[in-house]
């Protein structure tokens, strides 16, 4: 690893300033939150900036709370912290789940829903689900601020849509209202310390009869990026979510998806436990929206 | 020994002399140590699986800021072929040292080519970018079958097959051969009413040690040099560094470090000779620490293996005959273990007629080597699988049918000698009994059962007891402490000598320290070295009860020794109050000087190690997945000094074998370079990937040992492989003959069930 500057702005006029500045000389920067992937990317010879901007100090990113009825968290806040959150815990238990599966106890401590966003690993555990419930990026500009659905912010294997100069500062959902549960799974050979081989997130809403009302799909691990899986939600909305409407739901996923084969499974094996677990993952929040999410 | 021994420490479950300095992080691994001056060393390795080295150029790397030294091939001798003797992986001398640097041709991705000191880490591996080599690719060999093909590659030119018949008319892959036979196979199988025939594979797997390979290597300008390091054997280090580096074996002192797991892997030596080269050239101390790639590139592994397995049964269930062409691939230069593999194959049965044929095959992979009770879990592995599907063919149960095959004491072991009294009987008995397999299996899961077995081994050993002036007691042996030996030596040493435990401590010293000792492998440290520190103690009893019939002025056959110290014996009309080892130590300066016992041999007797393990699984239908969810592991420790530490070895050679059988394996793109050198996508076992390991210890003592020890470090690893598969076999409804049973292929098997 080579050597690099440090610096911890505390404010957002300090930070705008400061990688304005970065970009004006031509410093290669890039911003920390919790380190768990630069850090390792730097040791393993993947990044050598010449700046490490560490956006902890600056307010905006350290936020977690419910304003109105938007639910947000701030690029830095460690994962620990957010899986503890009451609404989170309470309303998002498919997102707790997912961020639960980052790491170990040890690296949830550091590592953060940003970070690990802006990443943008394909097999990432916290994408999905963010997905699934609508979360957007709020994005610093040069000149302001402007928001992104998370499934646009995700563009290719480690790449997301910030423009030089930009930084992700907060992420933001609307909290869900009654009838509404949602889940994550993954599938991994190993229970824990390891990396999804297909992840899927579902956010479900049901109408006063028990119909579903409206369904987000989100898969992971299996194409460039997480995405929205459009045509497996829409094959849910208007049923109760029947085997035969969990079949649809998972033949359009598979159909969605594009997985590569690689030393973590081949691209056939991909798409059948796509498959798999669209089913078993819709059959959760299902039954979230009538339990703990019908409140 | 005696039938029944009445034990007073023997047994217990004291906490261990290494515990406290281990959980508080003060304790001193391979990579802790550092000396004034150091520099640091990186390995330049091979990015080919097999090429021509046509050319190196280190000048630019000589030039580049911090760097002291660079050292390549060239500045190696030339090594004469010879056996090494003595260690667990066995081998040749020329293999080790062309396996340490790469001269000529590289032979495996990883292999090492060129080697650096600079002032700082970063530095080093600077310079090693700099160094231009240039290769001439030659294609591949990944595979047994790639190797053995007619037309394959040839990884060795020079390598002529041994063991066979005839001497070999070309070079070839095949290293060698080894085949022994008894009885007439054919009429054996033409007795059969059911024969079970199949091919089993078992892919490349790690020992998975957490700690790296790491040492400090010092070149004295008198010659004289120095090494700290990890290992399981500072005198094998010695042998073998001096070896490769053409120097006397008195110039070299190796001091031992504690070690983070070996498991096998710790038996030879990569980084010394290049830190001391680098050390010789550059005039200073050089720290050399591989990185968890490195270890996975360059280092371990187990052999991958082909077993052809064709075992013949009665309709009651007696074998008629068996026959196991076996193939384990070597890596890159010979010596896999597929010697003890056949030796292991058939060992737990009787069985008139059989055959086996083991083969040793070069692969461009990186050189095998020792990993607890090397060979025997791939052969068991298919021994066991067939013994399950005949049983469930046969329609007996599987403890039923190996208790009607079991050997006992007085059956000549396949491999030659008869056994004396040994556990397997007990252990299936046990296991019959044992609530894991009387209970109710819950629905979907399916139950395994196999047997483990292990030679175990004695070889060389010495101890040194020193009784301090107050009596307290220092132990002096030379054979790294990895699974709580210091703590069984301990208290060999207080239950000969009669004292606390707590009196004893024991010291793992170096190679000027302690008198010889093999390496720390071949279960064979609480047998050997312990019988070597029960003989040191009892040349002190001598020695105190000399002391005490000439204080007492009557015949030394007067006098005995009886709860820590020297009474004279009843009816011996002496004045005498008894002398403990306190009172004796305290008059040394009066009479004969320090008390000092000494031992050192060549330990025959070994027990061999029989298990039998419990294995229930159940199988996720829709993705192929396996949740272990409850696994026993029973074996015979003969006698069991210390039981905290045999049930962990229990469970730890369980987890490891359970690793093998469901996710560990070398994944290789079609060049031949490893695609999961990490333990992110090589997956041992998490702790929530595992039930509870339980255990049950047999003791049917070991005639051979004073206190009835047999070996129990390596039999654990055995019956796992074997225990999962015909789990997941009965859980899937579908026979698997390949490991891992990884999701996808479970899956796939569920396809064609």
């Amino acid at each position: 690893m080579q050597g690099f500057a440090y610096e911890a702005p505390s404010s957002l006029e300090a930070l705008r300033a400061r990688l304005a500045a970065a970009q004006g000389a031509g410093e290669l920067t890039q911003v920390l939150a919790g380190g768990t992937d630069l850090l390792v990317q730097m040791k393993q010879g993947q990044r050598a900036p010449g700046l490490i901007l560490d956006i902890k100090r600056v307010g905006e990113t350290q936020a977690l709370a419910v304003d109105g009825d938007t639910l947000v968290i701030g690029a830095s806040v460690p994962a620990a912290k957010a899986k503890a959150f009451p609404l989170v815990a309470e309303a998002f238990p498919g997102l707790a789940h997912a961020i639960d599966l980052i790491g170990s106890s040890q690296i949830q401590g550091r590592a953060s829903l940003g970070g690990n966003l802006c990443n943008a690993s394909p097999a990432g555990d916290t994408i999905p689900a963010l997905i699934a419930n609508g979360f957007e990026a709020q994005i610093l500009t040069a000149e302001g601020l402007r928001t992104l659905p998370v499934e646009a912010f995700v563009t290719g294997v480690g790449k997301n849509a910030l423009a030089a100069g930009e930084v992700l500062l907060a992420l933001q959902a609307p909290v869900p209202g009654p009838r509404s549960g949602d889940a994550y799974q993954r599938f991994t050979p190993r229970t824990e310390m390891d990396i999804a081989v297909v992840g899927v997130g579902a956010r479900l809403t049901l109408d006063d009869a028990g119909v579903i009302a409206s369904a987000r799909i989100a898969l992971g691990a299996v194409a460039p990026h997480a995405f929205l899986a459009e045509a497996a939600g829409a094959a849910l909305v208007g049923t109760r979510g029947e085997p035969e409407a969990l079949e649809a739901a998972a033949a359009a996923a598979m159909e969605a998806a594009k997985p590569i084969s690689d030393k973590r499974g081949s691209a056939d094996f991909r798409r059948r436990i796509c498959g798999v677990l669209v089913k078993r993952v819709v059959a959760q929040a299902l039954e979230r929206c009538t339990t703990e999410g019908a409140k | 020994m005696s039938e029944a021994m009445d034990f007073k420490v023997i047994g217990t479950r004291p906490i261990r002399p290494d515990g406290v300095d281990k959980v508080t992080g003060r304790a001193s691994f391979g990579a802790d140590f550092s000396l004034p001056g150091m520099l640091e060393g990186a390995v330049l390795r091979s990015p080919h699986a097999h090429a021509r080295i046509k050319s190196i150029n280190t000048d630019k790397a000589l030039a580049a800021p911090g760097v002291k030294a660079v050292v390549t091939g060239a500045d190696f001798p030339q090594v004469a072929a010879g056996a090494i003797e003595g260690g667990e992986g066995g081998g040749d001398f020329a293999d080790l040292a062309g396996n340490v640097i790469a001269r000529g041709k590289v032979r495996y991705h990883g292999h090492a080519v060129a080697a650096v000191a600079a002032q700082s880490r970063a530095q080093a591996l600077a310079a090693l970018a700099l160094i231009e080599v240039e290769y001439e690719p030659l294609p591949a060999v990944l595979s047994l079958d790639a190797a053995l093909a007619e037309s394959a590659p040839l990884i060795d030119e020079g390598l002529m097959t041994s063991g066979l018949p005839e001497p070999a008319a070309a070079p070839s892959n095949l290293a060698s051969v080894i085949e022994m036979g008894n009885g007439d196979l054919e009429a054996g199988f033409a007795e059969a009413a059911l024969i079970i025939e199949r091919r089993y594979q078992t892919p490349t797997v790690h020992q998975g040690y957490i700690e790296p390979h790491a040492c400090v290597g010092r070149w004295g300008q008198d010659d004289q040099a120095m090494l700290w390091c990890c290992t399981q054997g500072a005198f094998d280090v010695r042998s073998m560094t001096a070896k490769v580096l053409g120097q006397p074996v008195g110039s070299l002192k190796v001091i031992p470090s504690e070690i983070g797991g070996g498991f096998g892997g710790k038996t030879t030596v990569y980084l010394e000779p290049l830190a001391l080269q680098l050390s010789k050239k550059s005039g200073r101390p050089v720290r050399m620490v591989m990185t968890r790639e490195e270890v996975f590139r360059a280092t371990g592994p187990a052999s991958a293996a082909t077993i052809d397995l064709r075992m013949g049964f009665s309709s009651d269930g007696k074998i008629t005959a068996a026959e196991a062409i076996m193939a384990y691939e070597a890596g890159a230069f010979p010596g896999s273990p597929v010697g003890p593999g056949t030796m292991c194959v058939f060992a737990p049965y009787r069985i008139a007629n059989f055959r086996i044929k083991g083969m040793d095959v070069l692969v461009n992979k990186p050189k095998a080597a020792a990993y607890r009770a090397p060979g025997a879990p791939q052969a068991l592995f298919a021994t066991e699988s067939a013994m399950d599907e005949a049983a469930q063919k046969l329609g007996i149960d599987p403890i039923e049918l190996r208790l009607r095959n079991a050997v006992e004491e007085g059956d000549s072991a396949i491999y030659g000698p008869k056994f004396g009294p040994i556990g397997l009987r007990a252990c299936l008995e046990a296991a019959a009994a044992h609530p894991h397999y009387t209970k109710a299996k819950d629905a979907g899961v399916g139950r395994g059962v196999a047997v483990g077995f292990w030679f175990n081994v004695g070889l060389q050993s010495s101890a040194e007891v020193h009784i301090n002036e107050d009596g307290t007691v220092t132990v002096i042996e030379g054979n790294p402490d990895i699974g709580g030996s210091r703590a069984s030596m301990a208290l060999m040493a207080a239950e000969t000598l009669g004292v606390p435990y707590e009196s004893v401590r024991v010291v793992v010293a170096d190679t000027e320290t302690a008198g010889f000792s093999n390496v720390t492998g071949g279960s064979r440290v609480t047998f050997a070295t312990g019988m070597a520190v029960v003989e040191a103690s009892k040349d002190i009893i001598a020695q105190c009860c000399s002391r005490a019939a000439s204080l007492w002025s009557t015949d030394e056959d007067m006098v005995e020794w009886r709860d820590g110290a020297v009474h004279p014996r009843p009816g011996v009309n002496v004045e005498a109050t008894p002398l403990s080892l306190k009172d004796l130590a305290g008059q040394a300066g009066r009479m004969g000087g320090p008390l000092l016992g000494k031992a050192s041999l060549n330990a025959r007797g070994a027990g061999p190690g029989f298990s039998v393990n419990l294995c229930d699984a159940l199988v996720d239908q829709e993705t192929g997945q396996v949740q272990v969810k409850a696994f026993t592991a029973i074996q015979d420790a003969g006698k069991a000094i210390h039981p905290s530490y045999v049930e962990g070895q229990l469970q730890g050679g369980a987890v490891q074998g359970i690793g093998w059988a469901l996710n560990e394996e070398y994944v290789y793109s079609p060049d031949g370079i490893m695609e999961n050198a990490g333990f992110l996508d090589y997956r041992i076992p998490v702790a929530s990937d595992l039930p509870m390991i339980e255990t049950q210890i047999i003791e049917v003592p070991n005639p051979g040992h004073p206190y009835g020890v047999r070996g129990v470090g390596e039999t654990p690893i055995v019956a796992p492989l074997a225990a999962v598969a015909n789990a997941v076999s009965a859980s899937a409804g579908v026979r698997m003959t390949e490991l891992p049973l990884s999701p996808p292929r479970v899956l796939e098997a569920l396809d064609q069930a």
